[in-house]
């Protein structure tokens, strides 16, 4: 071999370990999370980019006054307290919720968290003539105010919450509302551009850099109020990567250690590269919602007919066995899942059901979407929905969209759409109003709320108004169980699997506990070098 | 020569107002609400009232378009609703960010892309020519999302040779062209974007130069006893004007990002952010980008009028 080859070939190798050395450079105690959303979620409140702004930056940079009990993974989860230590309603007007809020706490810019700054933040979401008024943060926090009138400030630790209706479930609702500071706020003027800059809340991370549309960094506030939510990995890096292939990649080449949803085709490559896949149940549905105002679905002996053709077990396996099948609103595992009709998959029923029906071909079409928030693997899913019930005598058209005109045609209602038969949007349901109620109830027809095909019953409506007035947990848990129970006799969804809220993470993760919720709790989480 | 510029400029002005008028109509003829981003799926009809009030939004079209052109007169093209930061600042700093792409991948696209087709375009029929014009058809060919995606696997999760996403380890804030650690993120994506400009170049190099090797005075010059060195080096000027025209719409192309690429890659330029825009239908961002990069468009088409009119006077006489 020549001396020149052989400098040659030397250069080559010092540059190929050089290149490998950079290549697989890993930080420690940085935990790296790769999101499914399509951009970093606002730093101003209630996050947009559906409910992972929530879980990612929403409950690690603020509170709400109640918080979902994430530390628990074999049970279903319950709010806890958050910036309130307790609440109950008020005796003599049922509706008045007393909230009795935690003293010590302090914001991140150091001011002392009072019973003023839940005033202020109401107006800040909620109230369109106040200063502090966020439009878009109005948007995102509304959604969960639905029946909040006003706040009254009782003493410096206790605030009392009006509303319009009787409402035993305003504690869940106020979990999804987190709150701001209003040093941070006047001291950036209101200009909320600003304030998204310099983020200040109560919650268990600090902001500490943000590049815009590329990644939001925190660190661990060392001085959060419960000393066993305190992070225990060195940073938290959070990066948007709405494609599924990236995500993997990006897990497999380390440069991140965690990623969100991976896609079920790639779950064999992941454990082979010895990645953990962490998946648990938790109340989220993949199903229909149904016109009950025109066409095949007003009856009830078709819907069933619809529910009894679905074989879930080659959906499941189409996904790679992650999902579970669906028989209800909610999976079996909430407390008010109680005994429900469950249409297993029965083909011959179904033609029966038809027949008697009278509905042969039954000609239905699907609003579905191309992707979108929780929506799983939408083409694919929905061609195989098809394939099973036009199998037992239904002919059905899918109108495939994006998922903003999806979210249109939803919001909408079945009034601008009469000529859609159902709706795929899949739900996350961990609360029992967003879980049940807001399907149902007759006050929720949309556009007013999100009772998209304006299904009414009079017995349905007299049992959501006794749930909510009804303020003894015990008795509105039987309360809940019969009404989901009657949901599933009047099958007033095809329900389809129950996501298992699939995430990888790399072997160097540690301590990671996956509460049966769509939200997590990343503080106990440590990153091995 | 001045006047000639003047015109062109002239001509640049209504395509750039027909440009803002079809990019501000565009978005408003998709289906979807422009308050998505802000909007959690069960908004009600109230809810989206008061907000869309509050972004103003409720105004009739027209008069949407007359505020945004005021606005854009005095460069502001607004905020984007979704960050709330100022649409400008998105645009500038992507346009950075995909301009960063594009002063490694013109280059590469040129010099390879132009090489290959003056040989092929010197030797037409032989199996240099064959192969060229294979290579070229290959590169023009293949989807260069799935390249992105074959080059991942192959140097960044098989071998971890390069990275597989992002711009520098800790964002494009902190991207030093001259340190290693961040300008290995250019490589896979330079590589992927050039691989179309190569093909499309090196197939019209070749036509070019093929049709002027035909042409009359290249008879001549070799009956003056020029040497085919000599030959080719006027052939390959005269072909000129014509790559350099397909060159500046690949330069506009590149400039303007990839979206399939900058999303397979995260990379944070134009094409990302215009993804972005549309997803969630971020309608401030999304008439900003899209006038701006039409306008970049514009604008490179009438630096490539000028330069083709420098290199041969017969255009400017046209």
């Amino acid at each position: 071999m020549s001396g020149k080859l052989f400098r040659l070939l030397s250069i080559a190798a010092w540059v190929a370990a050089m290149l490998c050395l950079t290549g697989g450079a890993r930080a420690s105690g940085v935990l790296t999370v790769a999101m499914t959303a399509g951009d970093i979620p606002v730093t101003t409140g209630t996050p947009d980019q559906g409910a992972e702004g929530l879980r990612f930056v929403g409950y690690n940079l603020y509170d709400a006054l109640t918080l979902w009990n994430l530390q628990l993974g074999d049970k279903p989860t319950d709010i806890k307290p958050g910036l309130a230590t307790s609440w109950h309603i008020d005796p003599n007007d049922h509706k008045r919720w007393i909230f009795e809020l935690r003293h010590g706490v302090k914001w991140h810019d150091g001011c002392d968290f009072t019973a003023d700054d839940v005033l202020w933040n109401m107006k800040y979401s909620a109230d369109d003539k106040a200063p502090e008024f966020n439009p878009a943060q109005f948007a995102q926090a509304r959604a969960y105010l639905g029946t909040y009138q006003s706040v009254e400030k009782v003493d410096d630790y206790t605030v009392a919450i009006n509303t319009k209706v009787p409402d035993s479930l305003l504690p869940y609702e106020f979990a999804q509302v987190v709150m701001i500071s209003p040093c941070r706020a006047k001291e950036v003027k209101y200009d909320w551009t600003q304030y998204a800059l310099h983020p200040s809340g109560t919650g268990p991370y600090k902001f500490d850099k943000f590049v815009a549309h590329q990644r939001l960094e925190l660190v661990p506030n060392t001085d959060y109020w419960d000393k066993n939510r305190v992070p225990k990995q060195d940073r938290l890096v959070l990066i948007p990567m709405p494609e599924a292939s990236t995500r993997t990649a990006a897990l497999l080449s380390g440069e991140v250690n965690w990623i969100e949803a991976p896609s079920p085709d790639a779950i064999d490559r992941l454990k082979s590269a010895g990645m953990q896949i962490v998946t648990r149940i938790y109340p989220h549905n993949w199903s229909y919602q149904l016109n009950f105002i025109k066409g095949p679905f007003t009856d009830k002996r078709v819907r069933q007919a619809a529910n009894y053709a679905l074989n879930r077990g080659e959906v499941k396996e189409l996904l790679n066995g992650l999902a579970l099948e669906e028989y209800g609103t909610v999976p079996p595992t909430l407390p008010y899942y109680g005994h429900p009709i469950e249409y297993k998959y029965d083909p011959d029923k179904a033609k029966a059901l038809l027949k008697e029906a009278g509905c042969m071909p039954c000609k239905v079409t699907f609003a579905i979407s191309t992707s979108g928030s929780g929506q799983m693997q939408p083409l694919p899913m929905n061609e195989l929905v098809k394939s099973q019930m036009d199998a037992v005598g239904f002919e059905v058209t899918l109108d495939t969209m994006d998922w903003n005109a999806l979210l249109q045609v939803t919001r909408e209602g079945v009034d601008a759409h009469p000529e859609i038969n159902g709706i795929n949007v899949s739900r996350g349901s961990q609360d029992p109003f967003n879980a049940l109620i807001r399907h149902v109830w007759t006050p929720l027809w949309a556009p007013k709320g999100a009772n998209w095909g304006h299904y009414s019953n009079p017995e349905v409506d007299r049992l959501v108004v006794d749930i909510l007035s009804e303020f003894d947990s015990e008795k509105r848990l039987d309360l809940l169980t019969k009404l989901h129970e009657k949901m599933n006799e009047e099958a007033v969804m095809i329900f389809v699997v129950h996501d298992v809220n699939p995430r990888a993470l790399a072997p160097s993760v540690h301590g990671f506990v996956q509460a049966q919720n769509w939200y997590q709790d990343l503080t106990p989480v440590s990153v091995s070098p | 020569m001045i006047f000639y510029i003047l015109r062109r400029i002239l001509y640049a002005i209504p395509i750039a107002l027909g440009v803002s008028v079809v990019c501000f109509s565009l978005v408003y003829i998709a289906p979807g609400d422009p308050l998505q981003t802000v909007m959690p799926p069960d908004a009600t009809a109230e809810t989206i009232e008061i907000v869309k009030h509050a972004y103003g939004f409720d105004k009739p079209i027209p008069i949407q378009y007359v505020i945004w052109l005021g606005h854009l007169l005095t460069g502001d093209l607004g905020m984007s609703i979704a960050t709330r930061r100022p649409v400008i600042l998105e645009v500038t700093d992507a346009l950075a960010n995909t301009s960063l792409l594009a002063l490694f991948a013109v280059p590469l696209s040129f010099i390879i892309g132009y090489t290959m087709g003056a040989v092929a375009g010197c030797f037409p029929g032989r199996w240099l020519d064959r192969l060229v014009t294979g290579t070229a058809v290959v590169g023009v060919s293949l989807p260069n999302y799935w390249l992105g995606i074959v080059l991942v696997v192959f140097f960044a999760v098989e071998y971890s040779l390069l990275p597989a996403t992002g711009m520098g380890p800790s964002g494009s804030t902190n991207f030093h062209i001259f340190e290693w650690s961040s300008a290995r993120y250019l490589v896979l994506p330079v590589f992927t974007l050039a691989m179309i400009p190569i093909g499309i170049l090196a197939r019209t190099t070749r036509a070019a130069v093929a049709e002027v090797r035909n042409q009359d005075f290249v008879q001549t010059l070799r009956a003056k006893g020029l040497s085919e060195f000599a030959v080719i080096r006027h052939v390959l000027k005269n072909s000129l004007p014509q790559v350099m025209a397909v060159m500046g719409l690949q330069f506009g192309y590149l400039l303007g990002g990839s979206i399939l690429v900058e999303t397979v890659f995260t990379w944070p330029g134009s094409g990302f952010l215009l993804s972005k825009a549309i997803i969630n239908r971020d309608v401030p961002v999304l008439q900003g980008t899209i006038l701006t990069l039409s306008l970049v468009f514009v604008a490179t088409n009438l630096v490539v009028d000028l330069l083709q009119s420098l290199v041969d006077p017969r255009i400017r006489r046209a």
